[in-house]
């Protein structure tokens, strides 16, 4: 008696166990806030019958996640285009696109032509673009729009203790171009790359009095901006237009050097389980009326062919205001970062974070 | 019969048993064996002490290390010197209702989450803050005091956050003083100072011992209050450590961090108990 | 010669209520005076304000001829051996002993020289280094008077010492705490509920109740000559009737029990009038019991009835005796002399009293 209940839970956990699998149509996505709005998740679930789990994360974090679990616990994933090839050849999180299964034409060619090549490991193709966007400088032109123009006059006596950037590798790349050197240049050689970086510590260290503090997350740094507290910083170009909304003097500006560019791209976790529920997702979000949506709730735009005609006139316009056309031949898109740089940046950041 | 107890023993044990192993010795274990790896090329690992000597040979972790630790022991003692005429009182002088109520007081903080109590300091001390418009409404400032974004700031943090940690042990043992015992002490010609000295602050050693060893470690194994208070000058130990794990993807540094953490912080409680004489066996009995 | 304490018109109340209502008594030096009564009756309250936990509300305490109503604790030359003695349980015998020593200030020698004599006074040498909870309950109480005499107190306060002991041991500490006393020669003020270790160890004792003292006297002037029907009923155990008083002449009087039974009693100067309510207490050792009427022919009192219960004891046995026809039940000792030895119950026996061995108070009187 005893072990016929038994053998029963037995099988049927091992049935519900198959259940799992076989109708594996729940899509666990690893993205960043605005990039899986609500109604987008409601309208791809109505359409497809999968259901979306969304978790929200950023770069760092979501390479922490997958390499806890060896590229497990998620379906589709969202790192920016320079940190897919570094970590792939690391630790082997990611498994390669079937770029068959993807409507190519919903895509702005330029940019997926770029994204596939940087997100390229040994032939295989590992990333597709979707959300782009720079970062620059946040400020309130009339108090500070006179003195900061590039990132290194965010050192300037005249704004001391009203400025903010974060203590993160952009702000070590956006200050080296500030300097007038090109780090991106000197990725492949680790001792080149090092003497530019040295350069920048001793800029930041430099610097560092003149920081109200090192923002950590955006709505830290809204609350510092808005509050007047800090007047010019170094952020995301959608930062600077969320507050431009509320306040028409903060905005966002191009730096002199040129904006940094990153592009949030799709990858497939190497031990995802709902392949096709993730390709029919990036279809899908690349429409361009559904890729028009996310840049309602991101602020930034997409790749996808087409969606600027559903876009808000008002972000349109204060694009163009932070972009005029050479400022957009001026961005530096950042190109893969090999693996093993981050140790390098992560020494100076931390001395920088220890000087008095 | 006798079976019958073991038995009941055993399976009292065993939710302890899997608790310990579990969650505590098989993931320090792991950890430990991460810590041991040393990257020398993609995806190539061997093992050695490089990461430990890293932290032995850049000055600028010891240095973290020993801020963290000094600012610790710091809070601890603050809140210590805060706490302990608080659970007098609670204890001793507010009976009955009064002493409930207050000890309710004590503990309504934790009702909310650790960031919305911190959110709450920011609230406060920021330069367009609570306090800065006080002190400028009140004339002792000219214009708006940034109470942010240093030392002070962790501090104030670290000891409110801290607080509950030293007030119950402090009231438990206080609690537990007889009050006859004081008396004797006046009774037999001793002022506030020496009673205090002589019997209250010896009975409640314990208590003191207990709470500055969980207020310590709280303190130092704290991330989110020295990181966002502390702003550009927080350098706090933990947030080393998750720098290397998230950040830098060097989980073998700062798996090492992490093991350098638990033994140093172990050693420091072990040398203050010796310090103030007191054992392990005494404050946990 | 100034006695050691007076308390003059000695009151504390706490809002409404008078815990200590009026209280004057005055202890000469070197004697053992101890307050008696039930729990809550001001008792403590009254050691507390000699002790200066608490100030009186009104009324004055004078030690050797000074009032120390503005003295603190620590400046008073009393001190006090509490309920559970309160010793330091963080400190050693020795440092325990040392304690107020130290806060008198006295160089470190003539402290360890002190706390030496005052171990060896109390029978315990050597003991100077042992823990608390390493003494026996007897030892910790000897530790704690000693803790009090080596400051050489005008006045000892000793809250029920003995409360928490148990009866073998609280039978010798009696004695003991007595033989103390006589040793240091200092004025003891003892609390206690128990009546015994009051009767044993007193020169003087007050009998306490509501906050006011009924009697001040000897134990044997409480025993045999309570002043009030509270002290008659609270000091010893007695026999207690209600009933009328019927007749009244010289110091001889009659009163008929709310059960019909008569009592023959003498008056001992208490304004007691025919017609008045009264209680009459008779003490069962005071009542004579044989099996022959006629041994009972000097009593006054005599009533015959048939033995309901007996009450094995030891030296205190007795028995219980229901009277024929008033249907009482009278508690009597039993003499231990062995004649009695085959009583059984419902067995016939003759009891009686000489009435001067009652004493009748009238009631609401006190």
């Amino acid at each position: 008696m005893k072990n016929q209940t038994v053998k029963l839970a037995a099988i049927g956990l091992a049935m519900a166990g198959l259940a799992q699998t076989a109708n594996a149509d729940t899509l666990r996505l690893l993205t960043w806030g605005g990039y899986a709005p609500e109604d987008v998740v409601a309208l791809f679930e109505e359409e497809t019958g999968h259901t979306v789990e969304v978790t929200k994360s950023n770069n760092e974090e979501m390479i922490a996640k997958l390499r806890a679990t060896g590229g497990g616990g998620f379906d589709l994933a969202q790192p920016s285009q320079d940190r897919i090839t570094g970590p792939q050849l690391e630790f082997g999180i990611y498994k390669p696109i079937d770029v068959s299964k993807i409507d190519q034409g919903q895509f702005i060619q330029s940019m997926l032509g770029a994204t596939m090549a940087n997100t390229t490991v040994e032939g295989e193709v590992y990333g597709v673009p979707h959300v782009w966007g720079t970062s620059g400088l946040v400020m309130d032109t009339k108090a500070a729009g006179d003195i900061v123009k590039d990132y290194t006059d965010l050192c300037d006596p005249a704004v001391a203790g009203k400025v903010s950037y974060r203590l993160k590798r952009p702000t070590l790349i956006g200050f080296a171009f500030a300097m007038g050197m090109d780090p991106f240049a000197a990725y492949s050689d680790a001792d080149a790359y090092g003497e530019v970086m040295s350069k920048v510590e001793a800029k930041l260290i430099e610097c560092k009095s003149n920081v109200k503090t090192y923002w950590g997350g955006g709505d830290e740094l809204m609350g510092l901006v808005r509050s007047g507290e800090v007047v010019a910083s170094m952020a995301w170009d959608t930062g600077g237009w969320k507050l431009n909304a509320d306040n028409p003097d903060i905005t966002f500006v191009a730096p002199a050097s040129g904006a940094l560019g990153w592009i949030d791209t799709f990858v497939l976790p190497a031990k995802g389980q709902s392949d096709n529920a993730a390709y029919a997702w990036i279809n899908f979000v690349m429409r361009p009326e559904i890729a028009a949506k996310i840049t309602a709730a991101a602020g930034n735009f997409t790749a996808s062919q087409g969606a600027d005609a559903y876009a808000e006139d008002a972000l349109k316009a204060r694009y163009q205001a932070s972009f005029p056309p050479e400022a957009v031949d001026n961005i530096k898109w950042y190109p893969p970062v090999p693996a093993g740089l981050e140790a390098i940046e992560g020494g100076v950041l931390d001395r920088v974070k220890a000087a008095q | 019969m006798q079976s019958g107890t073991r038995l009941g023993f055993y399976l009292l044990l065993t939710p302890l048993v899997l608790w310990l192993a579990l969650l505590i010795v098989i993931p320090h274990i792991d950890m430990f064996l991460v810590s041991l790896r040393e990257r020398v090329g993609v995806r190539q690992y061997e093992t050695s002490f490089a990461n430990y000597l890293t932290f032995f040979t850049e000055p600028l972790y010891i240095w973290t290390f020993v801020r963290t630790a000094v600012m610790s022991v710091l809070a601890t003692i603050i809140t210590l010197l805060i706490a302990f005429p608080v659970s007098l009182y609670i204890a001793k002088i507010a009976r009955g209702r009064l002493g409930q109520v207050l000890f309710v007081l004590c503990l309504i903080p934790f009702y909310v989450s650790e960031l919305v109590r911190t959110f709450g300091w920011m609230i406060l001390l920021r330069e367009t803050g609570l306090v800065s418009n006080l002190l400028q409404w009140a004339g002792l400032a000219d214009q708006p005091v940034e109470m942010l974004y240093n030392d002070a700031a962790i501090m104030i943090g670290l000891v409110y956050t801290s607080m509950l940690f030293m007030v119950v042990p402090l009231v438990t043992t206080l609690e537990s003083l007889d009050d006859s015992v004081i008396e004797a002490g006046y009774d037999l010609g001793g002022n506030g100072f020496s009673v205090l000295r002589e019997i209250i602050i010896p009975h409640a050693a314990p208590g003191i011992v207990s709470g500055s060893i969980v207020v310590f470690m709280l303190s130092l194994g704290n991330y989110l209050t020295p990181t966002i208070l502390g702003g550009k000058d927080s350098l706090w130990f933990t947030e080393m450590i998750y720098n290397q794990f998230i950040v830098r993807f060097n989980w073998e540094l700062g798996a090492a961090f992490g093991f350098m953490l638990l033994i140093l912080s172990s050693l420091i409680v072990w040398g203050m108990l010796k310090l103030t004489r007191q054992s392990l066996e005494e404050t946990m009995g | 010669m100034t006695p050691d304490l007076e308390c003059k018109g000695l009151t504390k109340r706490f809002g409404d209520f008078t815990a200590v209502d009026d209280v004057s008594f005055s202890v000469p030096a070197g004697s053992f005076f101890s307050i008696l009564g039930p729990s809550g009756c001001g008792k403590t309250t009254i050691m507390r304000m000699i002790a200066g936990f608490q100030d009186p509300t009104s009324g004055d305490i004078e030690i050797k001829g000074k009032s120390v109503l503005n003295a603190p604790p620590n400046k008073r030359p009393v001190n006090m051996v509490f309920q559970h003695l309160a010793l330091f349980p963080m400190m050693n015998i020795a440092d325990n002993i040392g304690y107020g020593l130290r806060r008198k200030k006295l160089p470190k020698d003539q402290i360890a020289r002190k706390v030496d004599e005052a171990l060896d006074r109390i029978g315990l040498p050597g003991i100077g280094n042992r823990k608390v909870d390493e003494l026996s309950g007897g030892q910790k109480q000897r530790v704690a008077i000693a803790r009090c005499m080596v400051m050489e107190p005008d006045v000892l306060l000793l809250d029920e010492p003995l409360g928490a002991l148990d009866l073998k041991l609280r039978e010798h500490m009696k004695i003991e705490l007595k033989a103390l006393q006589t040793a240091f020669d200092t004025t003891f003020i003892y609390i206690t509920h128990d009546q015994s270790e009051a009767l044993v160890m007193s020169d003087q004792i007050a009998v306490m109740n509501e906050g006011r003292f009924e009697q001040t006297g000897t134990g044997r002037d409480l025993y045999y000559r309570p002043d009030s029907a509270f002290v008659a009923a609270f000091v010893g155990e007695s026999n207690r009737w209600r009933g009328k008083i019927e007749r009244v002449q010289g110091n001889e009087m009659e009163m008929r029990t709310d059960t019909g039974m008569l009592m023959r009693g003498a008056t001992h100067g208490r304004s007691l009038s025919a017609g008045d309510s009264a209680d009459i207490f008779v003490r069962p050792e005071a009542i004579r019991v044989t099996r022959d009427a006629t041994e009972l022919e000097q009593f006054d009192n005599r009533i015959t009835g048939r033995v309901t219960s007996l009450l094995f004891n030891g030296a205190a046995s007795r028995i219980l005796v229901r009277d024929a026809t008033a249907n009482e039940e009278i508690e009597v000792n039993l003499p231990q002399s062995g004649e009695y030895a085959s009583l059984a119950r419902g067995d016939e026996v003759h009891i009686g009293w000489s009435g001067a061995q009652g004493n009748c108070f009238p009631v609401g009187a006190d």
